[in-house]
Order: C-alpha cells, then sequence, then structure tokens
C-alpha cells in the first residue's frame, strides 16, 4: 500500500518534520525526531535502490498530474545510489550530532538547528529523487538556504561572513541554473526531463540550446565547488559546526555533480556537452588544476579543517576528471569517487569534530600528542587520510584506479602522471598531521583530554571502517556505478528505457 | 592441511599473531612467547610447501577478487619460495635477538614494535606468495606502513625526520612511478598474472616497454637502486633488530625480490633480451654497486657503514639478473637468500656491540675482539660473505654470477663484481683486523660479551652463513628451477 | 535585421539588469548593497521568464469567459515560486548582515577583512 509512494515520502518525510521539530521546542526532542526520520528515509532510499536494481525506473506523479504537465518523481540506479548515500550519511552523522551539537551550538537554538538540518536533507534528497527541471532549482534553493542558515550557527563570527559569502555565490550559481532551465523551457516547451531530453534530440545545432547548457553548467560547477568556482567552500567548511561541515562535506557537493551528470548526458546528451560544446577541453584542466591547487593550499594550511575543505577542491577536482572523460571507465571512476569520498571525507570531518569536542580547536598546533589521549578519533583520522592519499586496501585506491586505466584508456597518460602525482601531495599533508599528533608531546593543559563520547566515535569508526570495506569489497559500488554510468552513456532520457 | 590452505594462510599467520600479541601486551613473556611460537609455526608451514614445489608444483589460492577482474591471488614459484623460506627462517633468531636487545635497553612501545614486526613479516609472507602484480603491490605498500613505525620507534625528533624520508621516498616512488607502470601494464595486457613467459611480449612498442622498464625499476623503491636509496641509510636510526631483519631481510630483499619478479614474470627473459632500450639496466645496477661501496667506505658509523654495503650487495641482485643469463639470474636469486645470512650476522653483531659497549663508530673497535670474541668471530664470517670469500655463502652466489656473466660476455659486469669484491674487502676485513690484533684504548672501560639471547642469534645466523657455504643444494635447486626453461 | 534587434528588447533589459546587479555584487563592499545588487540580478530572471510566455495576442492568465487566447501561464507559476525563493535568501541575507553588524561593528567588507586579518 505504501510502496507506491515511496518515492514522495523519501522527500516529504523530512519535510514535514522539520516545521514539527520548530514546533516541539526541545533540542533533544528535536534530535529524536530528526534521527528517526533520517533512518526511515534511510530504510525508503535502500527500498528504492533495490526495486530499481533489478527492474525498470520508477516515476511517480507528484499530486496525481500526469507528467509532462505535472511533476514528476523519477527514481532510476544513478539517483538511487545518490539517495541511498545522501541518506547513509545522514543517518550517521545524525546519530553524532547529539553529543556535537549539544557543545557547539547555543541551547536555546538546538532545535531550529535540527529544523534547518531535516530542511536541508529534504533538499538534497528532493535533487536526487525530482525528474522535474525546475523542481531541481527548488530544491536546490530549499537545501542551499538552508546550509546558509546552519553554516552561520558555527561558534566563530567568522561563520556568518563565510555563510553570507556562501549566500551571495551560492545564489548567484542558483540563477545561472535558473536561466539554464528557463532557455531549456523556451526551445522545448516543457519541464520534465525525459520530455525535454525527447526534445532536444536533433536540435544539438540550436544556439539557445547551448546557451541554456552553458549556464546549467557554469551554475552547477558554482554549488559543486569546482575551480575556481570554489571560493566559499574552504571558509564554509572551516567555520561551519563540526557536525554540519561533516554532513555538508560529504553529501552537498555530491549531489550537484549529480545534477551536472544528469543534465549532462540524461538530458542534453553527451555530443551537446563534449562535441558542440568543448566540455572534453574545459573540463580536465579545471579539474588538474583542482586536484592540484586544492592540494598544494591544504598543505599549507594550521587549521586542520582548513586543510580537510581544501583537499575537498582536490578530490572534486577527481570526480570532475572522471566525468569529463566521457567514457564507461570515466565514469564509473567519477561516480565510484562520489560515494568513496563521501565516506571518507565524511568519516574525517566526524574526526575532527571529536577533537573540536574536547579540545574547542582544530588548530594543528593545538593537536599536537593527541594520538595518546584520544587514540580512536586520531586512528580514524590516519585511516581515512589513508583513503585520501589512496593506499590498496582503501576506498580512495579503488577510484584513483579506475581514474588512471579510464585516462590511460583516453590515451591521456600525461593525465594519468598527474592524478598519481597529485596523490603524493595529499601524503605531505596528511602526514604533517600524523607526525604532530603522535611525536609531539601534548601540551601540559590538556592532560584532561580523553576520547570522544562514544556516540561520536562510533559514527566516526562507521564511516571511516566502510570507506575500508568498501575498499575492499568492490563489488557493490564499483557494479552499481558500472551500471550507472552505462545507462547515462547509452542516450539521453527519453530515449532509454 | 593441503599446500593450496597453506599457501593461504601463511600471509595470514603472523597477522593474527599481530593481534594475539597485542592482546597479550600486559604480560611480556607471554608476548615474547607468542611471537616466537608465531614466528616457528610460519617457518614450518612455509617449508611444508617446499617438497611440493621442489617437485614443479605451483600451489596456488585466492584470498578474495579486489576489483573486477583483480584479486588477492597466490602462486607459489621457485624465486618466492625461497624468499618466504628465508624470511620466515630468520624471524626465529631475529626475534631471540629481539628479546634481549629490547630488555638490555629497556625500550618503550614493546608491544607496538612486535605488533608491528608481526604484521610486517605477514606482509612479506604476502609479497613472497603472490600471484599476480596486483596482490604484491597490495602487500608492499602494507610493509611500507607496517614498517614506518618501527623506523620511528624512538619518536625522538632525529627518528621522526628519518621516517619522513622513509616514508616519502618509499610512498613516493610506489604510487608515483610504481603504480603508474602497474596500471599502464593491466591497460595494455589486460592482465596482471605473474605468468612464465611474461605479459607484456608484443603488447607495447619497445620504447614504451623500456619506459616501463624504468618505471618498475625506480617505482620499486625497496631495491635501494640508486638514487632512490637514500630511505636505507636514513632508516639506521631504528632499533637494531629492526634494521637486522627488515632492512637486511624482508624490506630490502622484497625490494630486488620484486625486481626480479617483474623482469621474469611480467617482462621475460625473452623479451628483456631483445629490448634495446632495457640496455641502461646493467649499469644503473653496476654504478649503484660502485658508488655505494664507496660511500661505504667513508662511513665511520657502523650501521651506516652496513647500510650502505646493502645498498650496493642489492644492486649486485639487479646486476646479475639484467644479464639474462640462466647461471647469473640463478646466482641473483641465491644471493637474496646470501646476503640475507650475512648481512642480518653484522647488524647482529653491530647491536651486540652497541648493547655492551655502547659503541657505534668503526674507529672505537679497535682490539673488542679480545672482549667479544664471539660477537667479533660472527662479524668476521659476515664479513667475508659480503666480499665473497669461502668458508662464508657469499662466496657460492658471486660464483654463479662471475660464471654467468663471462658467459654472457658481459665484461663490464665482471669488472664491476672484481672491482667491489676489493672495496668489500678494503671497509671491512680491517674492521676485523682492528679488532683482533689492535690494541684496545686503555681508558676505556670493561665491558663483556652481549647478553645471551642476543649471543645465541648471533652464532646462529653466522653458523648459518658457513651451512649454507657447505650445503648450498636446496636454495641453489630453487634458484636453477626459476631459470630451468632458459637453459 | 534593427528591427529584429529592436523586437528583441526584452532580452536586453533582462542582459542589461542581469549585468548591472552583477556588477553591484562584485563591486560593491557594503554587504547590504550586495544583496541588493543579488536582487536586481534575480529580477532581471524573474523578467527573462515573465517575457518568454507572453503570447501574442493572449491576455492575462486568468480564466474569463469569452476570452480564448491567454499567455503561458506556467512562467508565470515559476516566477512566483523563484520570487518566494528570491525572498527568503533576501531575509537570510539581511538577518546575517544584522548578525555580522553585532558581532563586527560594521557591514563594508574591507573592513570586515581587516578585523579578520591577524588571526
Amino acid at each position: 500500500m505504501i510502496t507506491p509512494h515511496l518515492p514522495v515520502l523519501q522527500v516529504v518525510l523530512p519535510l514535514l518534520a522539520a516545521p514539527v521539530c520548530v514546533l516541539l521546542r526541545n533540542g533533544r526532542l528535536a534530535w529524536l525526531l530528526a534521527l528517526v526520520v533520517g533512518w526511515v528515509s534511510l530504510l525508503i532510499a535502500v527500498l528504492l535502490l533495490v526495486r530499481v536494481l533489478d527492474g525498470p525506473p520508477l516515476s511517480y506523479a507528484i499530486g496525481g498530474w500526469a507528467p509532462p504537465w505535472g511533476i514528476e518523481y523519477r527514481i532510476d540506479r544513478l539517483n538511487a545510489f545518490l539517495l541511498v548515500i545522501v541518506a547513509t550519511i545522514d543517518a550517521v552523522v545524525l546519530v553524532y550530532a547529539r553529543a556535537s551539537v549539544e557543545r557547539e551550538i547555543d541551547p536555546d537554538r538546538v532545535y531550529l538547528f535540527y529544523a534547518a538540518f531535516l530542511l536541508c536533507f529534504t533538499g538534497l534528497l528532493g535533487i536526487a529523487a525530482t525528474g522535474d527541471a525546475f523542481n531541481l532549482f527548488v530544491f536546490l534553493e530549499i537545501s542551499s538556504l538552508s546550509s546558509y542558515a546552519l553554516i552561520a550557527m558555527g561558534r566563530d563570527r567568522r561563520a556568518l561572513t563565510a555563510a553570507y559569502q556562501y549566500l551571495i555565490m551560492g545564489t548567484i550559481g542558483a540563477t545561472f541554473i535558473l536561466i539554464g532551465v528557463g532557455l531549456a523551457y523556451m526551445v522545448t516547451g516543457t519541464l520534465n526531463m525525459a520530455d525535454m531530453a525527447d526534445r532536444l534530440v536533433g536540435l544539438t545545432g540550436n544556439r539557445t540550446v547551448r546557451v541554456a547548457f552553458a549556464f546549467l553548467t557554469v551554475g552547477l560547477s558554482l554549488k559543486l565547488a569546482l575551480f575556481p568556482l570554489h571560493l566559499w567552500l574552504p571558509n564554509a567548511y572551516a567555520y561551519a559546526p563540526s557536525t554540519v561541515t561533516a554532513f555538508l562535506a560529504a553529501t552537498a557537493t555530491k549531489v550537484s555533480v549529480y545534477a551536472l551528470l544528469r543534465f549532462t548526458f540524461s538530458i542534453f546528451g553527451a555530443d551537446v556537452a563534449f562535441e558542440v560544446l568543448p566540455l572534453d577541453l574545459i573540463l580536465p584542466p579545471l579539474a588538474i588544476l583542482a586536484m592540484f591547487v586544492g592540494s598544494l593550499v591544504a598543505i599549507f594550511q594550521d587549521d586542520v579543517k582548513r586543510m580537510l575543505a581544501y583537499s575537498s577542491v582536490a578530490q572534486i577536482g577527481y570526480i570532475v576528471l572522471g566525468i569529463s572523460f566521457a567514457s564507461l571507465d570515466g565514469l564509473t571512476a567519477g561516480i565510484v569517487h562520489l560515494f568513496n569520498h563521501a565516506l571518507t571525507k565524511g568519516g574525517l570531518f566526524l574526526a575532527l569534530g571529536c577533537v573540536f569536542y574536547r579540545l574547542g580547536s582544530v588548530r594543528l598546533k593545538d593537536m599536537r600528542g593527541l594520538g595518546q589521549r584520544m587514540p580512536l578519533a586520531m586512528a580514524a583520522f590516519v585511516v581515512g587520510g589513508l583513503g585520501l592519499i589512496g593506499v590498496p586496501l582503501t576506498a580512495g585506491f579503488v577510484s584513483k584506479w579506475y581514474l588512471v586505466v579510464a585516462a590511460l584508456g583516453n590515451g591521456w597518460w600525461p593525465v594519468a602522471v598527474l592524478v598519481l602525482a597529485s596523490s603524493l601531495l595529499a601524503l605531505v599533508y596528511v602526514w604533517r598531521v600524523v607526525e604532530v599528533v603522535y611525536f609531539q608531546p601534548a601540551p601540559r593543559e590538556h592532560s584532561e583530554v580523553r576520547e570522544a563520547p562514544l556516540s561520536m566515535v562510533l559514527p566516526t569508526w562507521l564511516l571511516i571502517g566502510a570507506s575500508v570495506y568498501f575498499g575492499v569489497d568492490t563489488s557493490v559500488t564499483v557494479g552499481v556505478a558500472r551500471s550507472a554510468a552505462a545507462f547515462l552513456l547509452q542516450a539521453p532520457l527519453g530515449a532509454g528505457p | 592441511m593441503s599446500p593450496e590452505t597453506t599457501v593461504a594462510a601463511a600471509p595470514l599467520l603472523p597477522l593474527v599473531g599481530a593481534v594475539l600479541i597485542w592482546l597479550a601486551g600486559r604480560r611480556p613473556n607471554l608476548r615474547e612467547g607468542v611471537t616466537l611460537v608465531t614466528a616457528g609455526l610460519l617457518f614450518l608451514a612455509v617449508a611444508s610447501l617446499l617438497p611440493t614445489v621442489l617437485a614443479g608444483g605451483r600451489p596456488a589460492a585466492v584470498w578474495l577478487e579486489l576489483l573486477p577482474g583483480l584479486a588477492i591471488a597466490f602462486r607459489v614459484e621457485p624465486l618466492g619460495m625461497l624468499f618466504a623460506l628465508v624470511a620466515s627462517l630468520l624471524w626465529i633468531p631475529n626475534s631471540v635477538y629481539s628479546i634481549g636487545y629490547m630488555r638490555a635497553h629497556r625500550e618503550a612501545h614493546q608491544t607496538r614494535f612486535y605488533v608491528c614486526f608481526a604484521v610486517a613479516l605477514g606482509s612479506t609472507m604476502g609479497i613472497a606468495f603472490a600471484g599476480n602484480m596486483f596482490t604484491l603491490f597490495v602487500f608492499y605498500e602494507a610493509l611500507t606502513l607496517s614498517t614506518y613505525p618501527l623506523v620511528t620507534h624512538s619518536g625522538k625528533p632525529d627518528a621522526v625526520r628519518a621516517g619522513r624520508t622513509y616514508l616519502g621516498i618509499l610512498l613516493s616512488t610506489s604510487i608515483g612511478l610504481q603504480l603508474l607502470a602497474i596500471l599502464s601494464t593491466w591497460w595494455a595486457s589486460g592482465t596482471l598474472d605473474f605468468v612464465d613467459d611474461g605479459i607484456l611480449a608484443g603488447t607495447v612498442g619497445d620504447g614504451t616497454m623500456g619506459l616501463l622498464l624504468a618505471l618498475y625499476v625506480f617505482g620499486i623503491g625497496k631495491a635501494a637502486l640508486m638514487p632512490i636509496h637514500r630511505w636505507l641509510p636514513a632508516a639506521m636510526v631504528a632499533p637494531v633488530p629492526v634494521s637486522a631483519l627488515l632492512h637486511a631481510v624482508a624490506v630490502v630483499k622484497a625490494g630486488v625480490f620484486t625486481v626480479l619478479k617483474v623482469m621474469i614474470y611480467v617482462f621475460g627473459i625473452d623479451t628483456l633480451r631483445e629490448l634495446a632500450e632495457g640496455a641502461w639496466l646493467p649499469y644503473v645496477a653496476g654504478a649503484t654497486v660502485i658508488l655505494a661501496s664507496l660511500i661505504a667506505l667513508r662511513q665511520d658509523n657502523l650501521k651506516l657503514r652496513l647500510a650502505y654495503s646493502t645498498v650496493s650487495q642489492l644492486a649486485y641482485v639487479v646486476l646479475a639478473a639484467a644479464v639474462l643469463n640462466p647461471l647469473a639470474i640463478a646466482g641473483a636469486a641465491f644471493h637474496i637468500a646470501a646476503h640475507a645470512f650475512g648481512k642480518i650476522t653484522l647488524f647482529f653483531a653491530a647491536g651486540a656491540i652497541y648493547t655492551a659497549a655502547h659503541k657505534t663508530a668503526v674507529s672505537e673497535l679497535a682490539g673488542i675482539g679480545r672482549r667479544m670474541p664471539w660477537t667479533m668471530a660472527a662479524f668476521a664470517i659476515g664479513s667475508l660473505s659480503m666480499v665473497g670469500v669461502p668458508p662464508a655463502v657469499g662466496f657460492v652466489s658471486k660464483w654463479y654470477m662471475l660464471r654467468g656473466a663471462v658467459e654472457a660476455g658481459q665484461l663490464f659486469v665482471v669488472a664491476v663484481i672484481v672491482l667491489s669484491t676489493l672495496l668489500n674487502a678494503a671497509y671491512f676485513l680491517p674492521i676485523v683486523y682492528d679488532a683482533f690484533f689492535k690494541p684496545p684504548n686503555p681508558a676505556e672501560s670493561t665491558h663483556g660479551e652481549a647478553p645471551l639471547p642476543i649471543l645465541l642469534a648471533l652464532v646462529a645466523s653466522a653458523a648459518g652463513t658457513v651451512l649454507l657455504f657447505g650445503f648450498p643444494d636446496l636454495p641453489l635447486d630453487l634458484a636453477r628451477q626459476l631459470t630451468a626453461r632458459l637453459e | 535585421m534593427i528591427g529584429d534587434a529592436l523586437g528583441l528588447y526584452n532580452y536586453w533589459i533582462v542582459i542589461v539588469l542581469m549585468m548591472v546587479g552583477f556588477y553591484v555584487v562584485i563591486s560593491r563592499g557594503n554587504l547590504v548593497k550586495k544583496i541588493v545588487g543579488l536582487n536586481i540580478f534575480q529580477t532581471s530572471v524573474f523578467v527573462l521568464y515573465i517575457s518568454m510566455g507572453w503570447v501574442e495576442g493572449g491576455t492575462a492568465p486568468i480564466l474569463a469567459p469569452g476570452v480564448e487566447l491567454y499567455s503561458n501561464p506556467l512562467p508565470h507559476v515559476l516566477i512566483l515560486t523563484a520570487i518566494v525563493v528570491g525572498v527568503a535568501t533576501t531575509a537570510l541575507g539581511l538577518a546575517l548582515v544584522v548578525r555580522i553588524r553585532e558581532a563586527y561593528g560594521t557591514i563594508e567588507e574591507d573592513e570586515i577583512h581587516r578585523q579578520d586579518e591577524p588571526t
């Protein structure tokens, strides 16, 4: 009875829970509600993925209005996978959030925090689930606005300016997306993604189509923080509350990558993107610059959160590089790294949140000798760091393997060399932290510091452990990614299954 | 247990031991007992595979498929058998030595030490038995990471700095060069399995193949071919048991073992013979042999002198293999075993001197032979092995290498071997002479021999060095089986 | 051809508004002025959508007896949504500006940068 409504329940449940949190006014109750909704959403996402892996894509008409006039939610293998990723991160982070949020957010505002968190979650799920281009814009703005508010709740006053800067840049990006959707509507007369794909067939030479795609790409590149449109990310991640950073780092940019994939391959088609518009010439250099600049700047940071934020810019470069190959191996690499990076970076930021919980700071000089006092959190950091470098038996290695194979397959062996060289940069900044944490004596003021509470350490190790597990058992992730990549490459949505 | 099960269990056994060691951390005697039992069991397991391999069998096993088409798989062949035997056998005296050394110096973090040691040996077994280049790479990286805490054991600033050099060089070469070579091989030939005639034949052009060879040879940083050798002297900051087993046996031998494996099973000797773009290899190896020996001459710190000697001796293996002649390759393979016994003896002796007399410099060793006769006798045997003189086993490998080089007409290699023999004599024999025949410094305090566990290990490895000379058949058989098809 | 270009006057207005808004965002250091620029930028997009929905000879898209031709209602609906989004963004932005004023004592970008510098 419920199962046909699963696609819409996925989005509606957190959406309705958000105002209930505001009404509840109690921080603990709001957290509990958010946690329950998060876990139920994960269940729904898994159910959807299972349905879609074996069968055709699911289509759901909102309000009973049939597409293409009504808004349609369309769940296929790619976005079902993404839904599971987002819901898993949300479920794990919410377990962690109780202790972390209590420490970092003003107690009077905790219920508001969870309301905004649920709204952000709704937005991200909606972007993934929807089959309507304008609807995607709406959910994008829902998630963005709530993330501006979430970031601004950070302790440091620079969180306010970071949120403001993100607001300005993010709104410009979203407006570009709006322009792109509008231009596409102008040409095709429809907003439904499948319908639009159908009508765009044969229109690859049309100038409006090209401009629409260009606006969409630039707007989405800003949202996914592709170099050089990444300027909002380091400050936003560094000053936001730990829970928010972990959640956003693991999900927000990934969902924007999905949106880019959807528009590029399913709607406009690879020939508009790569033959008419020279994306295969523009994206790789930008991605490579992201890889190197991000890693290089990370090396010189004293605030470890900022270091990891710049590392994220580099890792997003890897994902976009894989996509820009427009080959089966390349797309597989990009999608696999989407998943792997979400786990690794989420786990790393959660580990840092444990440090912040006890120390009140994540500056490198304050973390001296922490290896003895907080062994579990720091061990999680080391394992996550090894994943960033791409050591075998971590998920990061799997992504790098496919990325280099894809580069060799395209005949671009210099790119292969660059991918491996930038991994070595990650070695430098990870090892900077390792040396300080394990080999320097702890300052005397920190003699009381002990491990973070179990409710924080367990989710951290859950994500980090998963990043190792999926580095060893790759059948699920690589299988789904490959299947999704094949699906994306075969044809624009309308012509596909 | 069937050979297949043994092969699958061999890398796992030390890892299980590591967990048990960690659990027994609070009770030192129990903990040390676990190490010894694990080492003993490992050697028995490895030795049990010997009959099968000698008879021509190649037992194989698979752990799991990591990526579609790439599995962690094992396949024992003569070279791997030899390496595994040497490493697992020498772990036993090394563990006895460690007990004596660590307790005499009241070292901290001993549980971490023994745990990392076990993990490192497990990784070594994984490398030895690897059935494809992917498996080998996974365990190769595991070996680097598990030996890092051992190198930086003291936690002091010089150890941290050395650790940075160690990790930096080994990981940069493995990720930047070796992984690139592996991925290119995978992409070009579609497989990474170790196959008797190599997998690269006919897949890429000669120029690319020469480039790949360079990527492999310099990417396998553990083989310490110049200029990728700096990590080895840097690692001497570690406690002596680490330098002895790891940096004389496990880690460095893993390096040259991998180079040999790549040359024989990835490229194939026939392919390499026809590759003009591979002609630089003997010269790079030969230069390393000579240069490292020259640098060793100038080292006053005993461990550093031994480290540079290791760099030079490792290059012998690559040099002999690069002759591409069955006798020379057999000599190279045999040298993996010969050098291991000789070098571990030398490091054991160096550690004994440090423990008993607190001396680290060569110039301080005058007359020490009177007070530490057993130690210096063992040192003498180790030195003879390095030089390549009977009754030490180093003679056997040099003999085969020379014969192979002469037969192949590679006079450059012959010259290098002869010259370096003289250099080895120049920086080893004077130490022995001074120790026994020069009077000690009268102002020194008196001291005796090293503690008993250390002496036992020392005597065992020295005896092994001599015994192998007398009874070289086992490793020789394995070495010759390696090149049987080429003759 | 000039006639064609002039006939597309709505797009020219969109472009001018967009660039004015964008310029204000980039060039002005006052945080409130940036938000104003952002609003102008967003308004240009509203004009784009609404003007594209106009059907020649059509009337406002409200059902009335006797009327046959209506302008396209969909862009109007979309823009209502976009306006709401814009209002929410402006409200949030201004709220942030108020909090920034409380924390820094100023709403000039360079002043704020100078205050954050030493850390």
